[in-house]
C-alpha cells in the first residue's frame, strides 16, 4: 500500500508525464482541457473513465498545483462553479452511466455552464413545496421517445442566461405529500420553452435570473433519479452547494479576511480600537474557519457531504458580512461611494472583483443563498443533533391540498 | 499499557519534545513566526487517528467508572478536590502521565495529539486530576532540560509536578526576554548538595500545587534558572486557595529559604518555562472543547426529555437554534484545537498562531457551551445538584487560565502583523 505522500508524488510525476505530452502553448485550451480530463486528471476523486481515478480529494490540491505551476489553463471554476460543485456530485451520485459519459466531461471543460433551476417565487426556504409542474408525456421526448412537458417559474437563478443545462426540481404528483412528489431532471436550457429573465439584486446588477418555463421539453433519458425521489436528489445538490459555498480550500487571508487585512496594513490612519478588535476578532475566526474546512474535507476525502457542511455555510455568510462591513467602513469617505450602479448581468460569478461597497451589499445574500442560516440552524438542530421537528400541519397532506 | 504507546504512530524522524523547533525563542523566532502567518502550506491532518481514538476510550472509560459528575460534585462538596486514586490509575496505570516522555526515560513517546485527547476527557469530565499541569506543562518544561531522574519519576506516575507559576499567566511571546520572577535567589546552607541554592518568596494562584511532589520555580536572576523544590522539604508551604472551578484547585505558594536544585540554566530556563505555558494553553484549548462538547451533549439529551406545552423544549426553533450555534462554536474550536496540538507535536513554526487561535476560539466556544447549558436547562440547571455549574466554572475558569481570549487574540495580533492603532 501506498503512503500518502508517495502517493502524491506519484500523481504529480503522471501530471508532469501528461504536460510532456500536451504543452499547454501549443494547442487549443479545450483540446487540452478534454485531455486532461481524459488522463483522469480532472478530478481525481471522481472514477476512472469520468476524469478521476478514485483517489480521496485531498490530493486534488497537488494535481491542480503542478498543472498551475506549469502554466496550463484552468477550467474557469469561477465560471462554472454550479456545474463543479453541485450539478458534476448529483450527477455522480444519482445519474444514469449514459447520463454521467454525457455530461461530465463538457461540465468539467467548461463547454457546457450548469445552472440549478430549485427556488421559485412560493418556494423558497420551503423548497419541497415547490408548484413547477412536469407533466409525462407518451412519445414527447426528443426524437420521438418518451419525455416530459415542464412548466412554471423559478427564481434566483445564477448564471442562467449563460447556462447550456438546468438542474431542475419539478412536481411530477401533485396527488401526493410534497416531498414524495417531486422529481429531478436536467434541463436543455437553449430551447424555445425557456425564457430567462435578468433579476436585478441591490447591488444593482443581475447576477441571478428569473426562468420562465412554458411546456419546456426534458427527454425521459434527461431524469436524474427515479420519479418521485427529486427531493432525495436535491438534497444531495443542496449539501454539495452548502460545502460549495463554505468548504473550499484557501490559504490563510485567501478571502476576506485577506482583503480586510490587506485594508488595514494599509490605512494606519483609519484604526481605531474598535476596529482592531473586531478585525482580530474576524481574522481569527475567520482562521478558524479555514481549519474546519479542511478538517470537513479530511473527513470527506473518501465520504460524501453529510449535514455537517452547513456549519461551514453560517460561518461563511457570517464571516463575509462582517469582513465586508469592516473593510467599508475602514474605507473612509470613499466607503459612502459605490463603483456602479448599472444593471450589469456578469458572465461569471466574482467577489473581489469590484469595490467594498459591491462586497459590503452582495454578501447579505450570503445568508440567504443556498439556504437561509435560519434553515440551516434547522437542519443542524434535527439532522445532526438530532432535536425534535416543530409540529407540521404540511407533511402528511396532498401538496394539492395545502394552503398556498 | 500499550493502548498508549503511541511511538508507532509517529512518523519516522518527526520533531518532537527537546528537539521542537517551537522551543526555540531565540533571535530569529520573530522571523520565523512571521513567514509561519504567511505561508500557504498543507494543513496537518486534523482529524483523530485509531490510536488516539483507542487511548480516548480508553480513558473516557476509567473516568466514567471512577468520576462520573456526580462524584465530582461529592468529592467538591467534601473539599476534597485532588481525586489522587483516579490520579494515580490515569498517570500510572494507563500511562497518560508519560505520554509526552520519551521511551528511554520509562514515557510512551506519543506527542501532544494524544495528551490533547486526554485532556479532552478529563475536560468533559470536569475531573479533578493535576493531568495538565504535572503531565503537560511540568513535564514540557523538564522535557527540555533532559533531566532523566525527575523524567523518569513522573513517566512512572511515582511523582507529580507543577510549574511554580501562576495559572492565570499568558505564555510569552516568541523572542520575549526570560521575564522578571516573584522568587528570590538566596545563597545555600552549610551541607547543601553542591548547586543547591535557597529560594524565598510568593508564587500566588499555582494550579496543580497541592497535588505536586516537585514544583518547577523560576528564580529570579540573571540567567534565569529553573529549579526543582521538593514540597515536602524544609520552607515550603502551600495555601489553598477558594478557586472559581474547585475542580481544579489554586494555591498560593510561599517559598521560605527552601532548598532548590538547578534543572535548567538560561536561556534553557526560559524556553523551558515558555515552552510550558505554550503547550498547556495549547493544551488546555482540547480541554475547553471537552468541556464544551460535554456540555452541547448535556443540554441536548435535556431538551429532548423536558416536556412544557405538552411538546420536547428542544422542539420549540429558539431553543434548536440556539444549539446550533453552540455545535457550530464547538465544531469550529475542534479544528483550531486539532491544529494547535498537531502543530505542537510536530514542533510547527506556526505554533505561537495555532495556540492563540484554539486557545481563544476553545475558550470561547466552551464558555458560550456551558452558560447555555444553564440556560437551557432552566430552573434546574441553577441549582448546586445539578453537575451543569461544575462544567461552567471550569470552562470559565480554564477560558480566563494561561491567557484569556481577549489576551490571545492580542498576541495573535501581534504574531499576524495587524498592529493596533499607533502600532
Amino acid at each position: 500500500m501506498l503512503t500518502e505522500a508517495d502517493q502524491a508524488t506519484a500523481l504529480r510525476q503522471q501530471v508532469r508525464e501528461f504536460l510532456a505530452g500536451h504543452d499547454p502553448a501549443a494547442m487549443p485550451r479545450l483540446d487540452f482541457l478534454r485531455a486532461r480530463f481524459d488522463a483522469g486528471l480532472a478530478w481525481v476523486h471522481y472514477p476512472a473513465g469520468l476524469g478521476g481515478q478514485g483517489l480521496p480529494r485531498t490530493f486534488q490540491a497537488a494535481v491542480d498545483a503542478e498543472f498551475a505551476a506549469a502554466g496550463a489553463p484552468d477550467n474557469n471554476p469561477a465560471r462554472i462553479g454550479i456545474g463543479l460543485g453541485m450539478a458534476a456530485p448529483t450527477i455522480l451520485a444519482y445519474g444514469s452511466e449514459e447520463q454521467k459519459q454525457r455530461w461530465l466531461r463538457p461540465l468539467w471543460t467548461g463547454e457546457e455552464v450548469w445552472c440549478q433551476l430549485f427556488s421559485e417565487p412560493g418556494a423558497g426556504s420551503d423548497l419541497a413545496g415547490l408548484a413547477t409542474r412536469a407533466v409525462q408525456m407518451k412519445g414527447d421526448g426528443v426524437g420521438g421517445g418518451d419525455g416530459w412537458r415542464a412548466s412554471g417559474q423559478k427564481v434566483w437563478t445564477s448564471i442562467a442566461h449563460v447556462a447550456r443545462w438546468g438542474l431542475l426540481l419539478a412536481r411530477t404528483d401533485p396527488d401526493v405529500p410534497k416531498h414524495a412528489g417531486l422529481t429531478y431532471f436536467g434541463l436543455d436550457m437553449t430551447q424555445p420553452g425557456v425564457e430567462v429573465r435578468p433579476l436585478r439584486q441591490l447591488t444593482g446588477e443581475a447576477e441571478f435570473n428569473e426562468v420562465f418555463l412554458t411546456d419546456a421539453v426534458v427527454p425521459d433519458t434527461d431524469r436524474i433519479g427515479g420519479i418521485g425521489e427529486g427531493w432525495r436528489v436535491a438534497q444531495a445538490t443542496l449539501m454539495n452547494e452548502r460545502i460549495a459555498i463554505g468548504g473550499g480550500a484557501m490559504p490563510r487571508e485567501g478571502g476576506m479576511a485577506g482583503l480586510a487585512a490587506a485594508a488595514w496594513r494599509a490605512h494606519p490612519e483609519a484604526r481605531t480600537p474598535g476596529l482592531h478588535d473586531r478585525l482580530i476578532r474576524l481574522w481569527a475566526d475567520a482562521e478558524v474557519a479555514r481549519l474546519a474546512g479542511a478538517r470537513l474535507r479530511q473527513q470527506l476525502a473518501a465520504g460524501t457531504p453529510g449535514p455537517e457542511g452547513s456549519a461551514a455555510k453560517i460561518v461563511f455568510a457570517r464571516l463575509n458580512q462582517e469582513l465586508s462591513a469592516f473593510e467599508l467602513e475602514l474605507a473612509g469617505a470613499a466607503g459612502l461611494t459605490y463603483d456602479d450602479w448599472t444593471l450589469r448581468r456578469p458572465q461569471s460569478l466574482s467577489f473581489f472583483g469590484r469595490g467594498p461597497g459591491y462586497r459590503y451589499l452582495r454578501s447579505r445574500g450570503n445568508s440567504i443563498e443556498g439556504g437561509t442560516s435560519e434553515i440551516l440552524r434547522n437542519i443542524i438542530a434535527e439532522r445532526v443533533l438530532g432535536l425534535p421537528t416543530e409540529p407540521r400541519v404540511d407533511t402528511k397532506v396532498a401538496w394539492k391540498d395545502l394552503p398556498r | 499499557m500499550s493502548t498508549v504507546t503511541g511511538s508507532g504512530e509517529r512518523p519516522p524522524g518527526t520533531p518532537r519534545g527537546p528537539e521542537a523547533p517551537f522551543l526555540r525563542h531565540g533571535a530569529s523566532a520573530a522571523t520565523e513566526s512571521t513567514e509561519g502567518t504567511r505561508r500557504a502550506g498543507a494543513i496537518p491532518d486534523l482529524r483523530y487517528s485509531d490510536a488516539e481514538e483507542q487511548l480516548r476510550a480508553v480513558v473516557r472509560d476509567l473516568l466514567a467508572d471512577r468520576s462520573p459528575l456526580t462524584a465530582v460534585l461529592a468529592r467538591v462538596d467534601a473539599g476534597e478536590a485532588d481525586d489522587v486514586p483516579l490520579w494515580r490509575a490515569l498517570a500510572a496505570d494507563l500511562g497518560c502521565a508519560g505520554l509526552l516522555i520519551d521511551e528511554s526515560h520509562g514515557g510512551a513517546g506519543a506527542s501532544y495529539r494524544e495528551a490533547a485527547v486526554v485532556a479532552e476527557e478529563t475536560g468533559k469530565a470536569a475531573a479533578c486530576v493535576p493531568y495538565l499541569t504535572s503531565a503537560v506543562m511540568a513535564t514540557t518544561a523538564l522535557l527540555g532540560t533532559g533531566d532523566g531522574e525527575l523524567l523518569g519519576g513522573l513517566a512512572s506516575g511515582r511523582l507529580t509536578a507543577a510549574l511554580a507559576v501562576g495559572f492565570a499567566s499568558m505564555p510569552p511571546a516568541p523572542g520575549a526576554g526570560p521575564g522578571s520572577w516573584p522568587v528570590r535567589i538566596g545563597p545555600a546552607d552549610d551541607g547543601d548538595a553542591p548547586g543547591v541554592v535557597r529560594l524565598s518568596g510568593t508564587v500566588t494562584g499555582v494550579a496543580g500545587a497541592l497535588a505536586a511532589d516537585v514544583l518547577l520555580v523560576p528564580g529570579d536572576g540573571v540567567p534565569l534558572r529553573l529549579y526543582a523544590v521538593d514540597t515536602t522539604g524544609a520552607g515550603v508551604t502551600r495555601v489553598p486557595l477558594v478557586s472559581l472551578d474547585a475542580t481544579r484547585p489554586l494555591a498560593d505558594v510561599t517559598l521560605d529559604r527552601a532548598p532548590g536544585r538547578p534543572v535548567a540554566s538560561g536561556a534553557d530556563a526560559a524556553r523551558a518555562v515558555a515552552a510550558a505555558l505554550t503547550a498547556g494553553a495549547g493544551v488546555l484549548a482540547s480541554e475547553l472543547f471537552g468541556v464544551a462538547e460535554q456540555c452541547l451533549a448535556m443540554t441536548i439529551s435535556y431538551v429532548k426529555e423536558r416536556k412544557q406545552f405538552a411538546r420536547p423544549v428542544g422542539s420549540f426553533q429558539a431553543l434548536k437554534h440556539r444549539l446550533a450555534d453552540v455545535w457550530v462554536a464547538v465544531t469550529q474550536a475542534r479544528a483550531a484545537a486539532r491544529y494547535a496540538a498537531a502543530c505542537l507535536a510536530t514542533g510547527d513554526p506556526d505554533t505561537p498562531v495555532a495556540v492563540a487561535l484554539a486557545k481563544a476560539a476553545a475558550g470561547d466556544a466552551a464558555v458560550l457551551a456551558a452558560q447555555e447549558c444553564v440556560q437551557l436547562h432552566g430552573g434546574i440547571g441553577f441549582t448546586w445538584e445539578h453537575p451543569a455549574h461544575l462544567l461552567l466554572k471550569r470552562a470559565k475558569s480554564a477560558s480566563m487560565a494561561l491567557g484569556t481570549p481577549d489576551r490571545h487574540r492580542a498576541a495573535l495580533a501581534a504574531l499576524v502583523d495587524l498592529p493596533p492603532p499607533g502600532g
